[in-house]
């Protein structure tokens, strides 16, 4: 498909990379003509210097053959303006990436109706959804919802203490009364897709599908699941900063967000009643000190600077606090951040990255795009996708276990029309209107059917 | 360095080479000729070095920048004329090792210049495969290399801009793999036409492929000891026009097919090259028109000449050698221009003149207005300063290489007009020069040391220099 990205910053440089592996024909856009000539270098793409919403760069890029034309700039209104005059001349879908509160409330379905926009891409908002996650389960890594939070998934690292080290997995199933899939090992640099024999390790990456239900219930029985939690401490004032106090104050929540800025700090008092905003520095000791750093339950690291994210989450460790998060940009950084043992690390990329990968196979698939999520996980490694069944599927009616799957494959979750969701066992039967979750690793699925061999 | 992703680069590219001499041994089948064996040998010992480099050397990370590009153009350039040369010397047609490198290499970099006294007394099999050469070289090896095999590296970019010729290089959609397909397909396409409307000109079939070959690499190549000169009027205009064409940046051709015709008249370097060419014809006309019989005549050799020339090719349909100083001047001008960047044509090329000449412009305007500021625009969009000073750099290095090859040529017995001829036909890959290596004689004459001197300055000229500097220099090999 050709896709174009029109504005190569962070975000877009992700999109880029996420998109080219996918097998995509991408054409960058960007007004730095040093930038254009780093991706060349780098990556299988074209480039075109100029501004995106000139309708002779558009021209250049070959709009007319684009089949989904991205605005990821660092302003809306150039987003939103390149994506009209895209569509205009003949772009297929049009994603903006728009991120202003302001036109994140009612105006956005009215202006996506207007801009004939395909989608409207707001990472902070994103980033935040994903934050709250994480501090609602804080031993998991990741955790993720299917088809309206029927089912979910966690991503945990075994530690040396957990009851599940050194157990086989059918005995931890027999064990548990609870309907759970350990659908994934990440041990080292290989990925297991485990059977019934498979031996647990400290410091495997395991993922777990479940309801959410008996997902509260396993953790608790495995002793994951600490208290809840009810203050929590956001350093830096962003965008994402905003949006997860506004989630987390919905949920009944004690938001203390410190920002260095007095302008913002007051901007954020006017717009967020419930949170408590404090102007200090949130890389002083005294200031964290000051604010509470050691009765706190979860402590997020927002600021624009890596760095201070790594050092300041790296020291409410150090006081026990329950749950950690630091935002890092350079995945170089977030490597080395890992190694230093930081548990809770979220960059803004990956999560854009992989809603604009899933956004292109559905387009491509095009019939109504059968897939409805699609979730990188285990370092990447792996893919978990949600697809809608069609009564035309080749998978329909048999059960699954005399499906001929293929290796790297694995269905992990059916989710019936008004049922909750079931863990999968070898006698269900997929059926026309199901949601099916499959998992698959060195494989890339665009169809329901290419499970099969 | 990623040393392995080098030298398995250059194993598939002798590989592809052992494949494509399948062809000249198709020929030579055809014609039932003893050349056939020595083609064959030529083959399976390509394919046995081919597989030895690329068993040695399976990369495990595929990763390549921009240093490696350039050492992997130029070591399989070398590697694909040392063994392209093998069938020449198998056969005993070209008993010496050396002369069958010179050819091979003057076949590969599209130049033309010949050792051959005899050219007649080839077998057609391996006349085949020197014209084969030009037209694999023309478009070039690592191009071709990435439109037929997948994924060969995730940055092939470093490859593109290190053989394709001119200043600027970009990709004509996304993927490079089609952009290498794109490219050929023109390349193709256009060959076969002149191809058929050689044939309808009631040219013998193997001489029109093989006229089509040289004339679609620019390369210059025949079959005849007194190279396009007997054949019809028509033929020779065809030649021409074909000449004109293939000096053309292929990317124009490009945007004719995808129905941009306004960028395509936009284009300056378009514009200068048909304004060279025909102020060039016309001098040359005047100056020439009252030693022929006819205007017509006149106008006809001097049109094919100057085609001939500024393209790079080096066809000739007249001994040029005889025409008045001026006119030799001109053409010995036209040898430094070169074609449009881009195109299968070498020389200094066109885009990189127009360049210049906007640069020293600027020089002079900032003289007379020390603070003014402009920016420089090429084909209608602003040059980055790296490029403005690449090419200024292109230059110095260009010029400083001429003269020490002239240097060392001068240890030859020869004139000067000859030595400085030489130099410029191998350097600029045209082929004939003036005086002793005219069109009508050859470079047969030159010593084994002179021959190689020339090959390396035919390799330099149609890699435009860096690839080669780079892989020669001591420091890209030593550790740091």
């Amino acid at each position: 498909m050709n896709i174009i990205i029109a504005g190569c910053g962070k975000i877009g440089t992700a999109v880029i990379s996420a998109l080219v592996s996918e097998g995509h024909n991408v054409t960058a856009m960007d007004k730095s003509l040093g930038v254009i000539d780093e991706l060349t270098n780098i990556y299988d793409i074209m480039g075109v210097c100029g501004n995106c919403a000139d309708c002779e760069t558009l021209e250049e890029a070959m709009i007319g053959s684009c089949d989904i034309f991205v605005a990821a700039t660092g302003t809306d209104e150039v987003n939103m303006l390149s994506c009209y005059i895209a569509r205009s001349m003949g772009a297929k879908h049009t994603v903006a990436r728009i991120r202003d509160p302001e036109y994140n409330d009612r105006s956005l379905s009215f202006m996506s109706q207007t801009l004939e926009l395909s989608m409207a891409l707001n990472p902070e908002l994103l980033l935040a959804q994903d934050l709250h996650n994480l501090i609602k389960i804080p031993s998991a890594f990741k955790v993720e919802y299917f088809s309206k939070r029927n089912l979910e998934m966690i991503e945990v690292r075994l530690k040396s203490d957990s009851d599940l080290v050194g157990k086989k997995l059918s005995r931890i199933r027999g064990k548990e009364k609870e309907e759970f899939l350990i659908g994934a090992v990440l041990r080292g640099d290989n990925l297991y897709i485990p059977d019934g024999n498979f031996e647990l390790q400290a410091g495997d990456l395991i993922c777990i599908f479940a309801s959410p239900a008996d997902m509260q219930k396993l953790l608790k029985s495995l002793n994951m699941l600490k208290k809840a939690v009810k203050d929590v401490m956001i350093i830096g004032g962003s965008k994402t900063a905003f949006y997860l106090s506004k989630i987390l104050a919905t949920t009944g929540t004690n938001v203390k967000i410190v920002e260095k800025d007095r302008a913002v700090c007051e901007k954020l008092s006017e717009s967020l009643p419930h949170t408590t905003i404090i102007h200090g520095d949130g890389s002083h000791h005294d200031t964290l000190m000051e604010e509470g750093l050691n009765s706190i339950d979860a402590f997020v690291a927002l600021t624009g600077i890596d760095e201070e994210n790594i050092l300041t989450s790296l020291f409410a460790e150090e006081f026990n606090v329950p749950r950690v998060v630091a935002k890092i940009n350079n995945n170089e950084l977030t490597k080395m951040a890992e190694k230093l043992g930081l548990g809770g690390v979220i960059s803004t990329k990956s999560v854009t990255a992989d809603i604009l990968t899933r956004y292109a196979r559905a387009v491509e698939n095009s019939m109504g795009s059968n897939i409805e999520t699609l979730y990188k996980f285990m370092d990447g490694k792996a893919e978990a996708l949600e697809f809608r069944v069609n009564a035309d599927s080749e998978v329909v009616g048999t059960p699954i276990k005399d499906l001929k799957i293929s290796r790297g494959i694995l269905i992990a979750g059916i989710i019936k029309p008004g049922n909750k969701a079931s863990i999968v066992t070898g006698n269900d039967i997929i059926e026309a209107g199901d949601k099916v979750i499959v998992l698959a690793s060195g494989k890339r699925l665009s169809d329901l059917d290419d499970i099969l061999r | 360095m990623n040393r392995r992703m080098v030298l398995y680069t250059v194993g598939t590219a002798v590989k592809i080479e052992a494949a494509l001499l399948l062809l000249p041994a198709a020929c030579a089948l055809i014609y039932k000729e003893n050349s056939l064996k020595a083609i064959l040998i030529s083959a399976a010992i390509c394919l046995a070095a081919g597989f030895a480099l690329t068993l040695v050397s399976r990369p495990g990370n595929k990763v390549i920048y921009a240093r490696e590009g350039f050492i992997t153009v130029a070591l399989a350039w070398i590697a694909l004329s040392a063994f392209g040369a093998l069938p020449f010397y198998i056969s005993g047609e070209i008993p010496s090792y050396i002369d069958a490198f010179f050819e091979t290499v003057s076949g590969f970099t599209t130049t033309g210049s010949s050792i051959l006294t005899d050219i007649e007394a080839m077998s057609k099999g391996l006349l085949f495969w020197r014209s084969f050469t030009h037209w694999i070289g023309g478009m070039g090896v690592l191009v071709f290399i990435m439109a037929v095999i997948p994924s060969l590296s995730d940055r092939n970019m470093h490859l593109l801009r290190a053989e394709v010729p001119g200043p600027i290089v970009g990709k004509l959609v996304p993927r490079i793999r089609h952009t290498a397909r794109i490219l050929y397909i023109i390349y193709v396409v256009m060959t076969v036409i002149e191809i058929i409307l050689l044939i309808i000109g009631r040219m013998p079939v193997f001489e029109a492929v093989v006229h089509a070959f040289g004339t679609a690499g620019t390369g210059g190549f025949g079959v005849k000891s007194d190279s396009i000169a007997g054949y019809s009027p028509y033929l020779q205009w065809v030649i021409t026009v074909f000449m004109l064409l293939f000096g053309i940046n292929f990317n124009l051709y490009y945007l004719l097919l995808i129905r941009r015709f306004k960028s395509v008249f936009k284009s300056s370097e378009l514009w200068v090259y048909f304004g060279i060419v025909a102020s060039s014809t016309a001098a040359i006309t005047a100056n020439i028109a009252a030693s022929y019989e006819s205007f017509s005549t006149a106008f006809r050799a001097s049109a094919f000449q100057v085609v001939s020339i500024i393209t790079t090719t080096g066809y000739a349909t007249t001994d040029f050698d005889r025409w008045p100083v001026f006119s030799k001047m001109i053409l010995l001008t036209l040898m430094f221009v070169g074609a449009c960047a881009g195109s299968t044509g070498g020389g200094f090329k066109i885009a990189r003149i127009i360049i210049l000449a906007k640069t020293v412009k600027r020089e002079l305007k900032k003289l007379l207005h020390p603070r003014s500021v402009s920016a420089l625009k090429f084909e209608g969009k602003a040059l980055s300063e790296s490029t403005v000073s690449s090419v200024s750099s292109y230059l110095s290095i260009y010029v400083f290489l001429f003269f020490a090859v002239l240097v060392l040529l001068c240890f030859e017995s020869f004139d000067l007009e000859t030595n400085i001829s030489a130099v410029a036909a191998c350097f600029n890959n045209i082929g004939p020069g003036f005086g002793a290596v005219g069109p009508t004689l050859s470079f047969a004459e030159y010593s084994p040391f002179a021959k190689l001197l020339l090959s390396l300055a035919m390799l330099l000229g149609r890699l435009e220099i860096y690839p080669l500097f780079i892989a020669l220099s001591p420091s890209t090999w030593t550790k740091k």
